[in-house]
């Protein structure tokens, strides 16, 4: 049953990535981007590593790939011209993708050769059945390393007091709505009565 | 189950964390025109973090907590207090400044208290992962800083150079820190200094290398030094009087506690290392001034060369030498401060000037002034009897002890050098005319250039005997440690 689920996602996966760069629209791109991560959220889950599973779809999907939606819809690129030098690009592409090949065929040999696990490779203390990833984080996050988890907060808060003091501008002319101005006024600042002769106009 | 960790021992820092997020609410709360009042609370609650650390709530000498990632020791209580001054002054510094430039606005003070934070947390730092997150909480609140006078070109430039460029080293920080991790399976200082003795395996060299270079960056020591005259000239003035001190401080006990902790068994490792940097620290530092006619990039230059000799002292590698470098930067904190009291008080015609001709016949306008430059350009170049004088004196002493002949050597030729650019700011001020007067400096500006004039020279001679005896138990604590 795990079989067939990580064969149906791996595929999905695969399909999913050879869209992103095969996909006329970029917005389509971008969907099939999401699906990619979504996919490999759900290999993640098969494994036992729920929380990379979850900070997936957390980070990535809800944020990284929601901003590229974003800057792809908002910025008016070309990307049929982007594309243009592809046959330039290609022999280097291909050179990258036939390193990162044959390092796949290292890794692949090693375990078949000598496995990791044979040779008292790491496994996790507590094991996994009975303490789940996400768990075992939070036992040591908030205990262990308060100190940083804290200080990485503090580091958050600059970075949004940063972002605001360099770019927050007071436009003057701006209308804005005023609750308290609304409610105050009165009926005769607002309303004026005028007698209008016939056919003589305001 | 994990028991609660000692809050008593980061005392100060908590403070410190709440009275910026309660200053940042008065801010905001306040609205523009909030920048004095915050400023001056600002200052207190540094006054009242440097309080709670002298006194240690009770605490005397080393105590670590949180789980082994903070440490406060003589050492940290001897950094944070020259760094809590240096940010103090520099906000004292800045309220006329930022005025007069229209850019009056709270989060300057916020921010500065912030950094300031991240490096109290870089000297309290006894694990990678919060030397890692006290540097970056200065660094990005420093970032912002130097991009405050967002509308000018120069401000922004520097703020995104210094962005780009302090990225890169705390990339090449955590590199090095990751193989350090990946060859000895710990990141808390304490278990590294157990495990690396001997001749340790080539990837722990590397990791330490790019380590030291990461915090080099930090400290502007050559050959990682290229943003500093650019960073200095562009942000605006009352923040390079706060990058020129503080940071420097921070980033220079971070850089001796990791050395000497964690590496104080691979002393023959580093050396070579930190001699290197030393000696082109001391080299560029006097030859690169002699060309600048903007006395920021003067200034900046200025610190390389100062941190080149600070670096002697490191080199030693000794206990002698931390206390060298602890009283360098002491007294070199006194005269920095000064000297960019001066530079914020340079203006014609309500226009802030920063060249150094625009200092020309400072001497018949404004005597005092031109009389206190000219203590802290003799203290800069290190003629005795000014303070400076001893800060070298502490550095060099250990080095000859430590037979660092050749470094003692490019010292006293370097210094030498430095003596004409800081005999040239005095040349302009006593002997050029005068070509247009600069205004009458604030008088708060003004109180802090006399102060630090006469610590410089005389006062303090009164406060070497506990500056050394400070610095020495400081060095003995880290020492002691090991």
């Amino acid at each position: 049953m795990v079989n067939i689920a990580f064969f149906v996602f791996a595929a999905i996966l695969l399909a999913s990535a050879v869209r992103v760069i095969t996909a006329k629209n970029p917005v389509h791109s971008v969907l099939f981007l999401i699906l990619a991560f979504f996919s490999a959220a759900a290999l993640f889950v098969l494994i036992g590593a729920e929380f990379v599973a979850m900070i997936l779809v957390i980070v990535y999907v809800g944020a990284v790939a929601v901003l590229f939606l974003f800057v792809v819809m908002m910025l008016d690129i070309n990307f049929q011209e982007l594309r243009h030098g592809f046959l330039r690009y290609m022999p280097v592409g291909l050179v990258v993708g036939g390193i990162l090949a044959v390092e796949l065929g290292f890794l692949a040999a090693t375990q078949l050769i000598g496995p990791v696990e044979a040779a008292g490779g790491p496994t996790a203390i507590p094991p996994v059945s009975e303490l789940t990833n996400t768990q075992a984080i939070g036992h040591i996050l908030y205990t262990d390393y308060v100190y940083a988890f804290q200080a990485s907060g503090l580091i958050l808060l600059v970075a949004m007091i940063g972002a605001i003091v360099l770019t927050l501008r007071s436009r003057k002319g701006v209308r804005r709505q005023e609750i308290g101005q609304q409610l105050d006024r009165k009926r005769d600042q607002v309303v004026a009565v005028r007698k209008v002769p016939t056919r003589g106009g305001v | 189950m994990a028991t609660f960790p000692d809050l008593i021992p980061a005392l100060p820092e908590i403070f410190l964390a709440v009275a910026a997020m309660a200053l940042l609410l008065i801010g905001v709360f306040r609205g523009e025109g909030s920048l004095r009042l915050v400023s001056w609370l600002a200052v207190a609650s540094l006054i009242g973090a440097g309080f709670l650390a002298v006194t240690g709530v009770g605490l005397t000498g080393r105590v670590v907590t949180f789980n082994g990632l903070f440490v406060t020791d003589p050492f940290a209580v001897f950094a944070k207090l020259l760094i809590l001054t240096a940010s103090g002054l520099s906000i004292i510094l800045s309220i006329n400044y930022l005025e007069k430039e229209r850019v009056a606005r709270f989060e300057y003070p916020v921010l500065a208290v912030l950094a300031t934070l991240g490096m109290m947390g870089m000297v309290s730092a006894n694990n990678l992962i919060s030397l890692y997150i006290g540097l970056e909480l200065q660094s990005l609140a420093l970032y912002v800083l130097a991009a405050f006078k967002r509308d000018t070109v120069k401000s922004s430039e520097a703020g995104l150079k210094y962005f780009v460029l302090g990225a890169l080293s705390s990339g090449l920080l955590l590199y090095g820190s990751s193989l350090i991790y990946g060859f000895t399976g710990s990141v808390s200082f304490e278990r590294l200094a157990e495990v690396l003795t001997g001749t340790p395996s080539l990837g722990v060299i590397v990791g330490m290398v790019f380590v030291s270079a990461g915090l080099a960056f930090k400290i502007s020591a050559v050959p990682f030094h290229m943003w500093t005259p650019d960073v200095y000239e562009g942000a605006p003035t009352s923040v390079t009087s706060f990058f020129a001190v503080a940071p420097k401080v921070a980033a220079m006990s971070l850089f001796i506690r990791v050395l000497v902790g964690p590496f104080g068994d691979l002393t023959a490792q580093w050396h070579q290392v930190i001699w290197f940097c030393a000696a082109a620290s001391m080299i560029v530092g006097s030859l690169g001034a002699i060309q600048q006619k903007n006395i920021k990039r003067l200034m900046a230059y200025s610190s390389i060369g100062h941190i080149g000799y600070a670096l002697v002292g490191l080199s030693a590698g000794s206990q002698e030498g931390v206390r060298g470098v602890l009283i360098y930067l002491a007294i070199y904190l006194a005269m920095n401060v000064g000297v960019f009291a001066i530079i914020l008080s340079m203006r014609q015609n309500g226009r802030a000037v920063e060249e150094v001709a625009d200092l020309a016949g400072l001497s018949k306008t404004h005597p005092l002034l031109a009389f206190a430059m000219a203590v802290f350009m003799w203290s800069l170049a290190g003629v005795p009897p000014a303070a400076g004088f001893w800060g070298k004196w502490a550095v060099f002493l250990p080095a000859i002890q430590s037979q660092l002949y050749g470094l003692a050597i490019i010292g006293v030729i370097a210094s030498g050098i430095s003596c004409y650019y800081y005999l040239r700011v005095i040349k302009v001020m006593y002997f050029d005319d005068v070509t247009e007067q600069l205004d009458r400096p604030a008088l708060l500006t003004g109180a802090v250039a006399t102060g630090a004039a006469l610590f410089v020279f005389p006062v303090y001679i009164f406060f070497l005997a506990p500056i050394t005896s400070g610095a020495a138990a400081a060095a003995a604590s880290l020492f002691g440690a090991r």
